[in-house]
């Protein structure tokens, strides 16, 4: 038994070649091995939300995700999102007041635009719904379902 | 938290050789089996991913007079099941209210079933509506229902080495109705306090399937007329045994059985009239 792999990913449109021990999550791996630390480790069961990234086209916990299970995967974290500038949805958090300790919404801001992806012109259930995997623990929930409406109702468009 | 070793077999035969480790456990979508290997409830492991084995099936999809549900398939795919959500809506409800958006994108049905939790979302729906497993080592299979499938809490009948391939629930011939109902103290990301589901057919014949009211996952079976009794009721009920724990006490979960058996029965039956 090796213990260990060499793996090949899609990290944010890069291609990435990383050696990875075994007990590596993939949320560990991002922060650690690749220096992303957007992604947070918060609760490391699949509750909080904070690690959230989006792995084949589908928003995941990836604290429950070992790095060598990601092999070939194509992965966005919050990192990829804008593309180093801003999207509306970045720029309603900031407007709507949504961001208080701010530990939680990179986890957020990506659970959120893979929700926007899936359903574009989301009700506030919806939101809630989309949302529901991911704790603030400041209480901002309000406001942070709010920045994602106003985020498609304001109308214009990302840059 | 120790992985010793991660493995990710493409055929059955080499999961199941792989199995044979005693330190090996089968990672599905891993939303339970990282959870319990952080927590160390299970061991140092060499865990043996089953998301490349073909043997074991990604896809929805009927067969004769069944539905076949591949044993990699996640949570969300069953969701979003046009089958699934029209024949069998109280599955479809169950899995949509498993952990969170980001834990259904990765749980998978048989992960559910093989965890065996008593209670497992998807159970309920699926001992309601007499679901089977097919089960798998190396080259030889069997096929067995899912009400002889649970043991306790964590324990199975699958022997070492054996993997769930895939799981099958009959298409209905005839119009039936279902209920669904599961009492969580939060709408997200909780363990089920109490949940069942019913399932009535026009004869009056009405399958119950209970999680989280016994050690396992439970099934049931009565009439509606028998269920417009205290005593048909009681009768009904009389294989579960509620415990308190840490989501609720057994008095109230006692009580929250009673009346969402109710609930759902008149659910189900409204459902029944409905599409007759």
């Amino acid at each position: 038994m090796s213990g260990e792999s060499t793996i090949g990913l899609t990290v944010n449109g890069t291609r990435r070649s990383v050696t990875v021990p075994s007990s590596m999550t993939l949320l560990e791996m991002v922060r650690s091995r690749l220096g992303m630390t957007g992604s947070k480790e918060c609760c490391s069961e699949g509750e909080c939300g904070a690690c959230t990234m989006i792995v084949d086209g589908e928003p995941v916990n990836s604290c429950l995700i070992l790095a060598g299970e990601a092999d070939g995967a194509v992965i966005t974290t919050i990192e990829g999102i804008g593309n180093g500038g801003m999207t509306r949805l970045q720029a309603s958090f900031l407007e709507a007041g949504a961001v208080q300790c701010g530990f939680c919404i990179p986890g957020m801001v990506v659970a959120a635009s893979a929700l926007l992806e899936r359903i574009p012109d989301p009700t506030m259930t919806d939101v809630q719904e989309g949302l529901s995997g991911n704790l603030c623990r400041c209480g901002g929930y309000s406001r942070i379902c709010a920045a994602v409406i106003s985020s498609v109702t304001r109308g214009d468009t990302d840059d | 938290m120790t992985v010793l070793d991660y493995r990710r077999p493409s055929s059955l035969s080499e999961a199941t050789e792989l199995l044979q480790d005693t330190d090996a456990v089968a990672l599905a979508g891993g939303t339970d089996l990282m959870v319990a290997i952080r927590h160390r409830t299970v061991g140092p492991a060499v865990v043996v991913d089953l998301k490349s084995v073909d043997d074991i099936g990604d896809d929805i999809a009927v067969e004769e007079d069944r539905l076949v549900i591949g044993g990699r398939v996640v949570m969300s795919r069953l969701v979003s099941h046009d089958v699934v959500t029209e024949q069998f809506p109280a599955l479809a409800s169950a899995a949509s209210v498993v952990g969170s958006v980001q834990i259904r994108n990765r749980a998978t049905l048989a992960g559910n079933l093989c965890n065996a939790s008593p209670a497992a979302d998807t159970a309920p729906a699926l001992l309601a509506h007499s679901a089977t497993l097919t089960l798998a080592s190396g080259d030889s299979g069997r096929t067995v229902p899912l009400s002889d499938f649970f043991l306790g809490p964590g324990a199975t009948i699958l022997n070492q080495g054996e993997v769930v391939t895939s799981v099958a629930v009959p298409i209905p011939t005839g119009p039936i109705g279902s209920g669904f109902a599961r009492v969580t103290r939060r709408r997200g990301v909780d363990l089920a306090s109490v949940s069942l589901v019913c399932v009535v057919e026009p004869s009056g014949r009405a399958r119950f399937g209970f999680g989280a009211v016994g050690p396992t996952p439970l099934v049931a079976e009565s009439t509606v007329e028998d269920l417009a009794t205290d005593d048909g009721l009681d009768h009904l009920l009389s294989g579960t045994t509620p415990i308190s724990d840490l989501r609720a006490g057994a008095d109230y979960r006692s009580a929250m059985l009673r009346v969402h058996t109710r609930r759902a029965l008149v659910a189900a039956m409204a459902q029944l009239r409905a599409r007759s």
